[in-house]
């Protein structure tokens, strides 16, 4: 019935100290698809690989917009990122409404950490089946996040999540360091590098299965925003611009380390 | 919408779930209710109260004055009262009304000024902010007819921006670069006008301090509930400053020459 | 002798009235919205600067006039409406339906009513100019012109005379326009805003005029407008200008 001894129910351990169903959940996280932030000294970005169940489907949506400084992408179910994208939404208009300012990145991060955290420890929950990306402008410059459904939040100059991200944070991890200093053209080059890592073999990045999340002074693709460098989704063709902006893909030489694809089911845990 | 979902489709109310089948955390929706929440007496009038407050912007920042002064009806009850208040490294608020409620907001906003140092994020609250929470906690009490009684002076210095409004027990709210509330508004905002209007940017500490201690020795003269002793908030890019108490010099020697109004004239 | 008769109490009144006048009218193909910038209670001036006109959307502007603490919290409630439907939909919320959203909100504080005069400005999904006016429990009608506020009763019959042509008649073998060009309008806003600010001692210090104009049309009528100031940095659409004046400050 059980695939461990301690895992029907998530306010128990198990005798390793571990709690079973708040690991399964971080493994829904990497079934969805994935998602890449990067930061530099002016702007956050994200990327994100949409999915799509057929030819007779749209794409999926993978990123919201919390509010002009605030934008998420998503890995793990999307019905779980709207209650949390919603309360997000509420916890922004009604720091506006009392302090009259956008609520700091990292607040609205806690924020919803903590309910993360109540549903690892409280009887009869489940915890949340998604992982955020959440960048942000605030007044303590551009910032990227992490919230995973075991309730930690953590602040990265880059990170990836979802199916194969660990590629992407390879890549990511060799680059990092000259992010700081990147114009927009170049962060985003850089984060389709660090997407297309994701990818399956036969695979590519189009116009159809990448958005592209921004929150900073407008790059010399875009248009003005209005209020200037709030959070605006890139999509469809205006994204042919960046994907051409790529170098090619090096030869399968062995210079990539292609790690092992997430495994379809579910994991066998020890315990 | 209820973001907790353990709470969906479930009673609203513990007393229902008599065996305590389901383990109830409190929240907003299953707080137990007061029974005699409807006979709840609410202030209706302020009892212990201070008089005017001043406030204007020079070229530094914002100056503030207020009395020491807290009266029970005509009674001069408590004569070394501050009624001018610093919160957080940029923002003085001056109150003019009823004490009593004044200390509740001192410490509401002593409770948010915690949270906010206990953060430790990076992030702090300026007088603009400060400014937007007491105009919703003002008209939110008016709202439930239970009104905070008083008008209130929010002065501060951040990001090399000056910044000076009011808000007053209706909510009512509004920017300017002079603000006198209660007997100043009708006595010393005149004269704040005109010496302060078109010369915001140009007006030395010096200057400011003067205009200020001059309009409230006008108010000494004329405002019965008001007194000689009085404290002085100066906002810039250096901080917060509030004075000691200061003495207003007054001189009644014209009074010798009044022999009153009306029938007694001798 | 009332109060032996009866035992009397002072009671908390919730509302003020903070002065003020606003008014829009409505062209073939743009709306001026305006409203003076004074704030006062009684005989006092409180500040010579409030805003009472706020553009909510790249096509509609609101202007709020009566008790001003009501009005900005109105308006503040408005706006994060709004932000809720660009989050559901991702698109502004057309100007009609934000009309019914102030009916709505209005009608919902019947017995605890939101003291403000409402008057809605802007570009109708049709391109049309179109001014919408509510009273404070949400009653509204679309019109082509309405003044509202302290000085309602010395701008309205200008108005009334001026826009819809009351009490004129045409010379013969001619007719009255249907619709004003943009600069006969803002002298007609300005003339109403000096002649309140003239007899009313509410209304003075500043006004300030939003100009919505249709998507695809020009800036013709506001090239020579001395100040004239765009809003919004997208140029495709409706694009939004606003125009400040002084008035007597007396």
């Amino acid at each position: 019935m059980f695939r461990n001894t301690y895992d029907s129910d998530n306010t128990v351990f198990s005798p390793q100290g571990r709690l079973h169903q708040v690991e399964y959940a971080l493994e829904a996280v990497k079934q969805g698809s994935a998602a890449v932030g990067l930061r530099s000294k002016t702007h956050a970005i994200l990327l994100a690989l949409k999915r799509s169940t057929g030819e007779l489907a749209s794409y999926q949506q993978k990123m919201f917009r919390i509010d002009d400084h605030v934008g998420i992408a998503i890995a793990g179910l999307t019905s779980d990122a709207r209650v949390l994208s919603n309360f997000m939404r509420q916890q922004a208009l009604s720091e506006r409404m009392v302090f009259n300012r956008p609520m700091p990145v990292n607040r609205i991060v806690s924020a919803i950490a903590d309910k993360a955290q109540v549903n690892t420890q409280e009887y009869g929950r489940r915890p949340y089946g998604v992982g955020f990306l959440v960048i942000g402008h605030d007044q303590t410059g551009p910032h990227l996040f992490e919230f995973s459904p075991s309730g930690n939040s953590y602040e990265y100059f880059a990170m990836s999540i979802g199916a194969r991200s660990q590629s992407a944070k390879t890549y990511l991890e060799k680059h990092f360091e000259s992010f700081a200093d990147c114009t927009l053209e170049e962060l985003i080059k850089h984060g389709l590098h660090a997407l297309r890592e994701t990818l399956q073999q036969d695979k590519e990045l189009n116009i159809n299965n990448t958005s592209i999340g921004i929150i900073g002074p407008t790059g010399q693709h875009e248009k003005p925003t209005s209020p200037p460098g709030k959070f605006h989704i890139v999509e469809g063709e205006t994204v042919r611009l960046y994907l051409e902006s790529m170098d090619a893909k090096a030869p399968a030489d062995g210079t990539v380390p292609v790690p092992p694809a997430a495994p379809a089911e579910d994991v066998q845990m020890s315990g | 919408m209820d973001h907790f979902p353990a709470n969906w489709g479930r009673p609203r109310n513990d007393a229902i779930d008599l065996y305590a089948t389901h383990l109830l955390h409190p929240r907003p929706n299953n707080r137990a209710k007061d029974a005699f929440a409807d006979s709840v007496q609410r202030t209706q009038q302020p009892i212990v109260t201070g008089t005017s407050v001043l406030a204007i912007k020079f070229k530094d920042g914002i100056m503030m004055a207020a009395d020491n002064l807290a009266s029970y009806g005509s009674l001069a009850r408590f004569k070394d009262v501050q009624r001018l208040q610093a919160f957080g490294d940029y923002t003085v608020i001056g109150a003019s009304g009823d004490m009593s409620d004044f200390q509740f907001i001192q410490r509401l906003l002593d409770d948010i000024a915690v949270a906010e140092i206990a953060a430790q994020d990076g992030h702090d609250l300026g007088p603009v902010e400060i400014h937007e929470y007491m105009s919703q906690v003002m008209y939110g009490r008016r709202s439930k007819l239970d009104p905070l009684w008083n008008s209130l002076i929010i002065g501060g210095f951040k990001d090399g921006k000056r910044f000076l409004s009011y808000v007053d027990l209706l909510g009512t709210t509004y920017t300017a670069s002079t603000i006198a509330t209660g007997y100043g508004g009708y006595i010393a905002q005149p004269l704040l006008r005109k010496a302060v209007e078109g010369y915001e940017d140009v007006l030395t500490a010096e200057q400011a301090r003067k205009i200020l201690e001059d309009s409230m020795r006008v108010l000494f003269y004329r405002d019965a509930r008001s007194l000689n002793k009085y404290q002085l908030a100066t906002i810039t890019a250096a901080g917060v400053q509030i004075s000691d108490s200061l003495h207003l010099e007054t001189s009644w020697d014209f009074a010798e020459g009044i022999r009153g109004y009306g029938a007694q004239t001798q | 002798m009332d109060s032996i008769a009866h035992p009397t109490q002072r009671q908390f009144n919730p509302y003020s009235d903070n002065g003020g006048t606003i008014l829009a009218i409505a062209g073939a193909d743009f709306t001026v919205i305006a409203g003076d910038t004074r704030q006062s209670e009684g005989y006092s001036i409180q500040t010579r600067y409030a805003p009472k006109v706020f553009p909510l959307t790249d096509r509609a502007v609101l202007a709020v006039n009566g008790f001003a603490a009501d009005g900005n919290m109105f308006v503040k409630k408005v706006k994060q409406r709004l932000e809720w439907y660009r989050h559901a939909h991702s698109k502004d919320m057309p100007l009609r339906a934000i009309a019914r959203l102030i009916q709505t909100m209005l009608y919902a504080r019947r017995f605890f009513p939101f003291y403000v005069y409402n008057i809605l400005g802007g570009i109708e999904e049709d391109g049309t100019g179109a001014v919408y006016s509510f009273d404070p429990v949400g009653s509204y009608e679309r019109e082509a012109c309405r003044a509202a506020g302290a000085a309602q009763s010395l701008v309205q019959p200008f108005l009334d005379n001026q826009i819809y042509f009351n009490n004129q008649q045409p010379a013969p073998g001619t007719s009255h326009p249907v619709h004003l060009p943009l600069p006969t309008i803002l002298s007609i806003v300005i003339d109403s805003f000096t002649g309140a600010t003239e007899r009313h001692i509410e209304v003075g210090d500043g006004l300030e005029m939003y100009v919505v104009l249709a998507k695809g049309r020009g800036v013709q009528g506001l090239e020579d407008v001395r100040g004239v100031q765009e809003l919004s940095v997208t140029e495709e659409g409706e694009r939004i200008f606003v125009i400040r004046r002084d008035l007597k400050k007396d």
